[in-house]
């Protein structure tokens, strides 16, 4: 089985969100880049089938130059090659449309993305990509199993979970539950080293257009102070509650 | 020309979120002069949804959409869009509508932008106002195809009633094979779930274990709300995954959330920021969630909680 698994290239949850440019470009400036936490849970589970199933394991992006480090982590957590397609990602269409080339030239069977990208939040790269391939899909899929070109997921779903068989070739758009937290792998030595010496190809864009535009950004107007409430007298939030939030 | 919009149903019931989406789509039609067309699927009665601006409704029944299956339901919007000469489809922001809009972008050509949050600023370059870096920030998007997709998030654009009477018409488009096939659905009932809920009642390792979670329980009761927990919660085992909401987890829009025995780190309040009115209980008043939440009541979650059981059990009675 070959696996391709998509890495999107994502700034660290603790970061400070910041626009520079006239409020046009998200500010870099200190910024501590990561492999997308759902993208992680999905490569680590791909390690699973390579380790267990002998599946080869390859991940890309769509990003510039400075992705590469994110790559890289992502060879030292195991994965066999990386790609990188030399191009600014736009939205998720264009994206979709990058990876596509990628999956049809490297004849993949099974390619893990992230349900969503903690960046932008789109959650349309698995499912237009997918659709774009005319491949099997399954969106927030929080456990996966391949037996030759069958494939059982599960699926979560609004107060609750659904499964599904389905067959390859298949996408998905993973996120916890795929594997454990505490299945995450941090890279050992070892793997940085090993990481150095593997491939890292990068290939050049199709040029396919993207078809949304992000003009600008803003950020939400700042909170007002919390009011308290004193712990012997719960009645009163009781009370703000329901005369004054007019919430219960 | 008409505003397409996915109406979604459960057991034949109208989804508070397709209202929603009912209510946003009528606002397009507005800015736009057209009418609103919306989509059902296996809906029993459809005319509540004139109620909420919709002048005709494509009434699909057919059992083989019983289960959910995106690439069906994308058809069925694709062709239903290209029936009404569709220029701007909506869809809600479920799960369900989540994993079908992607492939219902490609079928249609349409630019698809999601996490919506008001109505179009502009429609001509058509530009909406979306949340982006998980409610850190909002980005002003605009859709640059001949057909539009929006996804929308949900309880921001919010119901508006809207009197108009809704013409039903019968509508049995073709279905594409299923190769995706849904072999049971383990689904909790008669519990509010986090999608759905006006209210969400959260805990965190603040309440120590998972035997102290009956307070939560019974908190969530009262006020008929859904019961959330952090993450380190969910990943000791002491709740479902399921139940794990912030930037990694499911994401919480609601009217009311509140936090008990949460730090408020910046991941979990990423997740939560779209609600409303954040209530956060916690023995430390240098807690970050006291800078995140409108309320708060600085104590000992096992005292005070309670204590609001009871007080709002008192306030119940009397309503
Ligand atoms: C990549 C990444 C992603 C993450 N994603 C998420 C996410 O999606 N969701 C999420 O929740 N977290 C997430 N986290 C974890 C996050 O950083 C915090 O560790 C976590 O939210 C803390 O959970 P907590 O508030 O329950 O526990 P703690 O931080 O341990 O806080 C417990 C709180 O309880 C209070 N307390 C103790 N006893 C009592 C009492 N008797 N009564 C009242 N209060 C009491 C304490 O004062 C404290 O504030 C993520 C972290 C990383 C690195």
């Amino acid at each position: 089985m070959k696996i391709l698994v998509c890495i999107s290239h994502v700034p660290d949850t603790t970061s400070k969100i910041n626009f520079t440019d006239g409020d046009t470009k998200f500010d870099t400036n200190g910024v501590q880049f990561v492999i997308n936490p759902n993208d992680e849970f999905g490569l680590t589970r791909a390690m699973w089938f390579k380790e267990k199933q002998g599946a080869s394991v390859d991940v890309v992006n769509v990003g510039g130059a400075e992705t590469e480090p994110t790559l890289r982590k992502a060879l030292a957590i195991g994965a066999d090659t990386a790609t990188r397609v030399n191009t600014e990602a736009k939205d998720g269409m264009q994206v979709a449309k990058e990876l596509a080339k990628v999956v049809q030239d490297g004849g993949y069977d099974l390619v893990i993305a992230g349900r969503e990208s903690i960046d932008y939040n789109g959650g349309m790269v698995p499912g237009m990509l997918a659709t774009l391939l005319d491949a099997n899909f399954v969106n927030n899929c929080i456990s996966l199993e391949v037996d030759g070109t069958s494939a059982k997921a599960v699926r979560e779903i609004d107060g609750g979970k659904e499964s599904v068989s389905t067959s390859l070739p298949l996408v998905i758009g993973g996120q916890k539950g795929l594997v454990e937290e505490s299945d995450l792998r941090i890279p050992n030595m070892r793997g940085i080293m090993m990481a150095r010496k593997k491939p890292l190809n990068v290939v050049e864009p199709t040029n396919a257009s993207a078809e949304t535009t992000s003009a600008s950004f803003e950020k939400p107007a700042p909170k007002g102070d919390v009011k308290l409430v004193d712990a012997d007298n719960v009645g009163e939030l009781v009370n703000l509650l329901h005369n004054e939030a007019k919430v219960i | 020309m008409s505003v397409l919009v996915y109406t979604e149903s459960d057991k034949g019931t109208f989804k508070k979120i397709a209202l929603e989406a009912a209510s946003y789509a009528k606002a397009i039609a507005d800015k736009m002069g057209t009418t609103v067309t919306a989509v059902t699927v296996n809906a029993d009665d459809t005319s509540v949804l004139g109620n909420y601006g919709v002048d005709k409704v494509l009434k699909v029944n057919d059992s083989n959409l019983d289960a959910f299956n995106a690439k069906s339901y994308a058809s069925v919007m694709q062709q239903a869009a290209e029936k009404e000469g569709a220029k701007v489809v909506v869809v809600s922001s479920s799960a369900d509508s989540k994993y079908m809009a992607p492939v219902l972008a490609v079928n249609l050509n349409a630019g698809y932008a999601s996490n919506v949050v008001e109505a179009p600023s502009n429609t001509s370059p058509f530009t909406v106002k979306r949340n982006v870096f998980t409610n850190k920030a909002f980005a002003n998007t605009t859709i640059d195809t001949d057909v539009k997709l929006v996804g929308l998030s949900k309880n921001a654009f919010g119901v508006v009633e809207n009197s108009a009477s809704a013409t039903e018409e019968a509508f049995s488009p073709s279905l594409p094979e299923s190769t995706v096939n849904v072999e049971s659905v383990d689904k909790v009932t008669g519990k509010v779930t986090i999608a759905d809920a006006e209210i969400v009642v959260s805990g965190g390792r603040g309440l120590k274990g998972p035997e102290n979670w009956g307070m939560i329980e019974d908190l969530a009761d009262v006020l008929g709300a859904a019961t959330a927990c952090s993450k380190p919660v969910s990943d000791l085992g002491w709740r479902p995954h399921s139940e794990h909401v912030g930037q990694t987890g499911k994401p919480v829009a609601s009217n009311l959330y509140i936090a008990v025995g949460i730090s408020g780190a910046i991941q979990h309040l990423a997740g939560i920021n779209a609600s409303k009115v954040k209530v956060v209980i916690n023995t430390d008043p240098e807690a970050p969630f006291f800078k995140a939440a409108d309320y708060g009541i600085v104590g000992d979650a096992f005292e005070v909680v309670p204590k609001l059981i009871e007080e709002l059990k008192t306030f119940k009675a009397q309503q």
